[in-house]
């Protein structure tokens, strides 16, 4: 089970959050407090604007209306790059770079002037079940493997905040309830605070302290996951 | 005047003979390529008919500036490498201001190599010199830039994926992008390498053979056929580099975010198995 929902202070907020693109609105005018520690599920039916919604979060595309609040400061005044370290994101399909695992882990901290240890690169790969493979070749995983890399590799960022994007989806069943434990696990014991996507309404129960349904671009509804979700 | 109608004599009809059996053995290729449903028709005689005009009309124009001034060479090469902008620009139609990329990278890469080429004396400043050694510099510089474009054009839209998971961890643009970089500027390099390697062993230029035909020396006319290579080389390497570092620097907004990419974003990228 989940843990209660938090009364903590906000972590991140979206003020009139809207983006559109060639005349059609991916994002439409959407206002959203996330509170440190609070996991919050984006659902959905299939181009809702979900996935739109959550690569606005650390600007990966850029709002045409509203902006992100990151504890209160407009995220416009953080460099992109640091922004990004503080609110990473693990993608739908799990992209890894050529080379081995213990390179991808690292990816992130080399890239902001870091080199971390071999321990922490132990230590991340042992906590998403993968102890061992430090030299195997990135090109050589499964799919659920690869995303279990993928995590690993965003939590060597150490982000405050962890956006999700569908990280089950593109897997096969076991691997995806596999995934969806070790997501959830990580999300308890770091106390982190979250913001997933997904399609599936029984695993934002399983997950999410609120849930938001995006409509056409527009949030419809959110609240407590099972009000939310109590029809479905 | 007079010399210049004088300069049209009987060789032009002879030349505009010999014409005709190139174009007559190109239409009979042509009508083998028909044979096997290879229907090239339209585009050959087009091609032929303009490459024809083209070269006329060069060779009217250096007999009028025979005697020009250096800054008229400089312009005649100036527009030269405006035209080869505008055929460069067409590889990358997402790019903004690419145009501009595409005269800066050419212009870069012959520029220092016309440079380099006059200061050591390997060209006099002539027009009827400069001109056609130049023009063989930008039109290499030409291929290299739109190489270049083309290469990290489809290397960025098929990695779209790679290249903003990158991003999303907070990795800087420049090192999202940096193998595509790399293989840009080689594919743009590769054909002249290939070139410089032959050079000699499969296949004698038309520098050289002109110079031979023309009574000079051998050995020189073999010397001086590496330089113009060599500096194609050179020319090559700046415009590659040049106008796909101008291109990386297009290929992101301000806020790091990938703006180069096809029509749907995740259409070409590769996941993982």
């Amino acid at each position: 089970m989940k843990a209660e929902q938090p009364t903590q202070p906000i972590a991140l907020e979206t003020a009139h959050l809207s983006r559109a693109v060639v005349g059609k609105v991916l994002t439409d005018d959407i206002n959203v407090q996330v509170h440190i520690g609070e996991v919050v599920a984006v659902v959905g039916p299939s181009g809702s604007g979900k996935s739109s919604f959550l690569r606005l979060l650390n600007r990966l595309d850029e709002p045409t209306g509203g902006t992100v609040r990151l504890n209160g400061e407009d995220y416009r005044k953080l460099a992109p790059q640091e922004l990004r370290r503080r609110v990473s994101m693990v993608m739908q399909t799990a992209y890894l770079f050529p080379g081995t695992v213990a390179e991808n882990v690292a990816y992130g901290p080399r890239h902001c002037g870091q080199r971390p240890l071999a321990e922490q690169i132990d230590a991340l790969l042992h906590r998403v079940g993968l102890s061992g493979y430090q030299e195997r070749n990135a090109s050589n995983l499964s799919g659920g493997e690869a995303q279990r890399v993928s995590i690993a590799r965003t939590l060597a960022n150490a982000p405050e905040i962890l956006l999700l994007d569908e990280p089950t989806s593109a897997l096969d069943e076991d691997s995806a309830r596999g995934v969806e434990d070790l997501v959830l696990d990580i999300i308890r014991e770091r106390r982190m605070t979250c913001v997933i996507v997904t399609h599936n309404n029984a695993q934002a129960r399983r997950i999410a302290h609120r849930t938001m349904i995006i409509q056409g671009g527009k949030l419809v509804a959110i609240g407590p996951t099972q009000e939310v979700l109590r029809d479905d | 005047m007079t010399e210049f109608l004088v300069s049209l004599d009987r060789n032009v009809a002879v030349g505009m003979a010999q014409a005709a059996a190139a174009i007559a053995l190109c239409l009979g290729v042509v009508a083998l390529c028909r044979r096997f449903a290879v229907h090239v028709e339209r585009e050959t005689a087009v091609s032929l008919a303009r490459g024809l005009v083209q070269m006329v009309a060069v060779g009217l124009v250096l007999a009028l500036l025979l005697h020009g001034s250096l800054l008229i060479g400089a312009l005649i090469l100036l527009a030269m490498t405006f035209a080869a902008a505008v055929t460069a620009s067409r590889r990358a139609p997402e790019i903004k201001n690419r145009l501009v990329l595409s005269f800066y990278a050419i212009a870069a890469g012959s520029s220092v190599v016309i440079a380099v080429l006059l200061a050591t004396r390997a060209v006099t400043s002539q027009i009827v010199v400069l001109v056609p050694v130049g023009s063989m510099i930008i039109a290499n510089a030409m291929n290299a830039c739109a190489q270049a474009m083309e290469r990290f054009r489809a290397d960025i839209t098929a990695h779209v994926g790679l290249i903003e998971t990158g991003l999303a961890l907070g990795a800087d643009p420049a090192a999202t992008v940096a193998p595509y970089v790399q293989s840009a500027v080689y594919a743009s390099l590769l054909p002249r390498l290939d070139m410089l390697k032959s050079l000699g062993l499969v296949w004698i230029p038309g520098v050289m053979a002109g110079m031979l035909v023309s009574g000079a020396s051998p050995v020189y006319a073999g010397i001086f056929q590496f330089i113009v290579v060599a500096m194609i080389l050179a020319a090559s390497g700046i415009a590659g580099l040049v106008a796909t570092l101008l291109m990386r620097a297009r290929a992101f907004s301000s806020a790091a975010q990938l703006t180069l990419r096809a029509a749907e974003p995740d259409k070409f990228a590769t996941p993982q198995p």
